[in-house]
């Protein structure tokens, strides 16, 4: 993949970073960083959250400026104080948040703040000509200039994403998990755009969580370990577990913890049969009380609609459900919740949180509206629980927008745990998390079941579905496509989830 | 109908009050369409029209103007003041009201955006600032304008009154430079996302401000257009019409996001043409002021009611309602020609979710 640019020492890095270090308010997050990235090179970072990749970027990327160390583009050195001044040095980053205004056209996105004009006034057609140039040349054909935002799939805006990095004539584009939000095929096409990129000979910085990605496109990975560089070294010399063992310090042996001892499959808890509505036909699916339950698929392939629907968000409007054998038909989620029925949803941040409320209120916020007299135990226990989830938190009166993305889902979490459920619905619960937080929430999967909980978890990571379910549901197209046991490979999956006979690994 | 942008609904309601105006009208014995009649309608446009042209701009940069009311007055002292029954006082009275209303937009604006002070506060504080000064030094009525001026707001060619073209004419401009400009473009952005607008390199304060200046600045013309009706300045004549108030509700009527970074200037003017036309109607068939307030209520009420289901209403329904099953779509081809064109809510759901 690499033999078409030469790393090796012939050629002079375009960015060089020696002895990086940010600190905020004394905390120190990044120390003493060093990073070189060649012309062609597809550069991994990896690390928990919290190990100081985002900061590395946003310095890099003038967002934050830097308490000490030195920059250098072309062996110059730099001093970037606004992320404009990186982007007119040929330095663009895809954050992790999008950054597109969802009212308006794509090309207006791409062009906002520097439109090419005619005289006094913007210059449409040019504009519009321009985004699609741009877009041809990364090889897409399927956005038109002058489509709204909001009207495109999750993928296609974060190409646009890309389309805007690319369009500050960058040669070096870094990116912060710009796959968190896709599945499957479309980030292939993700993989497609970079190797485009990469033979432009566009440097590219690569954040993500996905080690399968850092190891199918990056040609050197340098792990990030509290704020400090571990290891950097070429991607051939390492595999998974070296990898896992770097980021947190200790082997990922239990990754995917076992069933516990005592874990038996009760009998059936939920019972759809028939189920459907706008976006969902023909569901059946029992989920029995100590079984975890994965649903696989791609995205828009009704995954989410269907946690809803159990959930009373969108209901089902035709076939039947029931629960513990007795008609369940929740008309609201409120409905669902007296039923002890807890939705984990897909964006903690817009549907989980609260952000500028407290852990505590967070935590409380469905007890205290839906079963108000259990609020006393639950303010009781809550220490309890969010000790036995690791919460790292000064303490709970802390807002939850200044906790890590680990530390949000674990108070997601202990916010549900307060009901005490009797079916656990999880919509991508480790989406944007670190590995770290990733196992704790894998635990806590794995003593609901043993508590006799029927879990119900929505991924678009395979390993992660393979490895934490009992059985494994894939959906298409808002149909159940079949359902394969846990030993099946990815390839089952994807073959499931596409439709296709012979699909792409 | 959900096709239909706010825009043309708002046309569409303007339609049928156009009807429902005719047949009203009509059934008291007069002509809706008489040019008489026309001629009333759009004087009244032409007060409100001024005014939500500049709140659609501040309320796309996400903030608000409830001082215009106050500034309205104030411009309206000021030109009649300065005028002082003189022809040849007219211009400099005219400037000196407008570049007086531009500076308290500018405050506005410098407070909004410098101070982070929110706009529905930072104007509500210059409203009562201006308010008192006005208390203080104007008893009542003041100054007087002269005939020349008298004529603006008297004039027409044919049904239209000159001050309705005088608006029309700055809402071209405005339009012209929401529309084609990077100022334009930086307005939208920042009311659609300030954050979004400062990475992509747009200095953030600056369409604040601007859209600030303008609101007052067109303020300021409805007040000099109010002294020209009346022939002298008043220290109440914004404030008796309600336009902090109407003016948010014409804009709302029209589409615009009150949040910011979405709306049209275009749907304003539907907006502000509606209340006129209510108004008118009213007028003629002698609705009790009560009833014609609750009329307004409920047009804005609803207005926002439908925009807020369209909102609401952004998965495309993959398979029909009831119990049928022979409605089905017919199975897609392979699942990955599906993520190249305008997908069928691939993912639209936790994106558009926020968003709404």
């Amino acid at each position: 993949m690499d033999d078409e640019v030469n790393t090796s020492g012939a050629v002079a890095p375009i960015l060089r970073v020696t002895g990086l270090s940010k600190s905020f308010f004394g905390v120190p997050v990044l120390q003493d960083a060093a990073l070189e990235l060649f012309p062609g090179e597809v550069h991994g970072l990896v690390g928990e959250n919290g190990a100081g990749k985002s900061t590395l970027m946003k310095l890099l990327a003038g967002v934050y400026v830097r308490d000490a160390g030195r920059i250098e583009l072309d062996g110059e050195p730099v001093d970037f104080t606004h992320p404009v001044q990186a982007h007119q040095a040929g330095l663009s980053t895809v954050f992790q948040e999008f950054n597109l205004l969802p009212e308006r056209t794509v090309a207006q996105n791409i062009y906002l703040g520097r439109e090419p004009r005619k005289g006094l006034l913007v210059d449409r057609r040019a504009m519009n000509q321009a985004t699609a140039d741009l877009l041809e040349e990364l090889g897409i054909t399927s956005i038109r200039p002058t489509a709204s935002v909001s009207s495109l799939s999750v993928a296609q805006q974060q190409i646009v994403e890309i389309a805007k990095a690319v369009s500050y004539d960058a040669r070096i584009i870094s990116m912060d998990e710009p796959t968190a939000a896709l599945a499957g095929p479309e980030v292939e096409l993700l993989y497609g755009i970079i190797d485009r990129l990469r033979r432009r000979g566009t440097a590219i910085l690569y954040v993500s969580h996905r080690l399968k990605e850092i190891f199918d496109l990056c040609d050197t990975i340098t792990v990030l370990k509290d704020g400090r560089i571990v290891t950097s070294s070429p991607a051939a010399g390492l595999d998974d577990a070296s990898l896992v063992r770097a980021m947190v310090g200790r082997p990922i042996s239990a990754y995917f913890p076992d069933a516990l001892p005592g874990t038996a499959t009760g009998g059936p808890l939920l019972q759809i049969s028939g189920g459907g509505n706008s976006q969902l036909d023909d569901v059946d699916l029992t989920l029995h009380a100590g079984e975890i339950v994965g649903v696989a698929g791609l995205q828009g392939s009704g995954r989410t609609e269907l946690v809803e629907a159990i959930f009373g968000a969108a209901g089902f409007t035709r076939g039947t459900m029931t629960l513990e054998g007795r008609p369940y038909r929740p008309h609201s989620p409120r409905d669902a919740i007296r039923h002890r029925i807890a939705l984990i949803t897909e964006d903690r941040k817009a549907q989980g949180l609260s952000l500028n409320q407290s852990i505590l209120d967070n935590a409380l916020a469905v007890v205290r509206s839906v079963t108000p007299r259990r609020t006393a135990v639950a303010r009781r226990q809550a220490p309890g629980v969010f000790s036995s989830l690791e919460v790292v938190a000064r303490d709970l009166d802390q807002e939850v927008q200044f906790l890590s993305g680990g530390n949000q889902q674990k108070v997601v979490l202990a916010k549900w745990l307060a009901i005490d459920p009797q079916v656990v619905l999880l919509d991508e619960p480790t989406r944007g998390i670190d590995v770290g937080a990733k196992v704790a929430v894998y635990s806590l999967m794995r003593q609901l079941a043993q508590e006799g909980k029927a879990i119900l978890m929505v991924s678009s990571e395979l390993p992660e579905v393979l490895g934490m379910s009992d059985r494994v549901i894939v959906m298409r197209d808002g149909r159940i496509a079949g359902e394969i046991p846990p030993s099946a490979s990815e390839e089952q999956v994807l073959q499931l989830a596409t439709g296709a006979r012979g699909v792409l690994p | 109908m959900n096709r239909l942008s706010s825009t043309h609904i708002v046309y569409l309601v303007a339609l049928a009050t156009i009807i429902a105006g005719t047949v009203l009208v009509g059934s008291a014995g007069r002509n809706f369409f008489s040019p008489g009649n026309v001629s009333d309608i759009l004087t009244g446009t032409s007060i409100l029209g001024f005014i939500a042209i500049g709140q659609t701009l501040v309320i796309l940069v996400g903030s608000l103007d409830l001082s215009v009311p106050y500034v309205i007055s104030l411009s309206s002292l000021i030109g009649a003041g300065i005028m002082a029954n003189q022809p040849g006082n007219i211009l400099p009275a005219v400037l000196a009201a407008l570049l007086v209303s531009a500076l308290i937009g500018l405050a506005n604006g410098a407070v909004v955006a410098g101070l982070q002070v929110h706009g529905f506060i930072a104007t509500l504080g210059m409203g009562l600032i201006v308010s008192g000064y006005l208390g203080s030094n104007y008893q009542g009525s003041a100054g007087q304008a002269p005939l020349a001026f008298r004529l603006i707001g008297a004039t027409g060619i044919g049904p239209v009154p000159v001050s309705t073209l005088i608006m029309l004419a700055c809402a071209a401009v405005v339009l012209l430079m929401l529309n084609t400009t990077r100022l334009g473009h930086a307005m939208y952005a920042v009311g659609g996302d300030a954050s979004v607008a400062r990475m992509s390199g747009v200095r953030t304060r600056t369409p604040v401000i601007a859209a600030h200046v303008i609101c007052s600045t067109m303020a300021g013309l409805a007040g000099l257009l109010l002294a020209a009706r009346l022939g002298v300045g008043s220290p109440t004549i914004g404030s008796q019409g309600g336009y902090d108030l109407l003016s948010i509700a014409a804009v709302v009527l029209g589409g615009t996001l009150l949040a910011g970074g979405k709306g049209s200037l275009i749907g304003t003017l539907g907006g502000v043409l509606i209340f006129a036309m209510l108004d008118n109607i009213m007028s003629v068939l002698q609705v009790n002021p009560f009833l014609k307030d609750v009329v307004r209520g409920i047009v804005i009420v609803v207005a926002v009611a439908v925009y807020a289901r369209r909102k609401v209403v952004h998965r495309p329904a993959r398979f029909g309602r009831g119990p049928a099953h022979d409605d089905d779509a017919p199975p897609p081809g392979p699942g990955t020609s599906r993520q190249g064109g305008p997908s069928r809510g691939d993912g639209t759901g936790a994106r558009d979710e926020v968003s709404a």
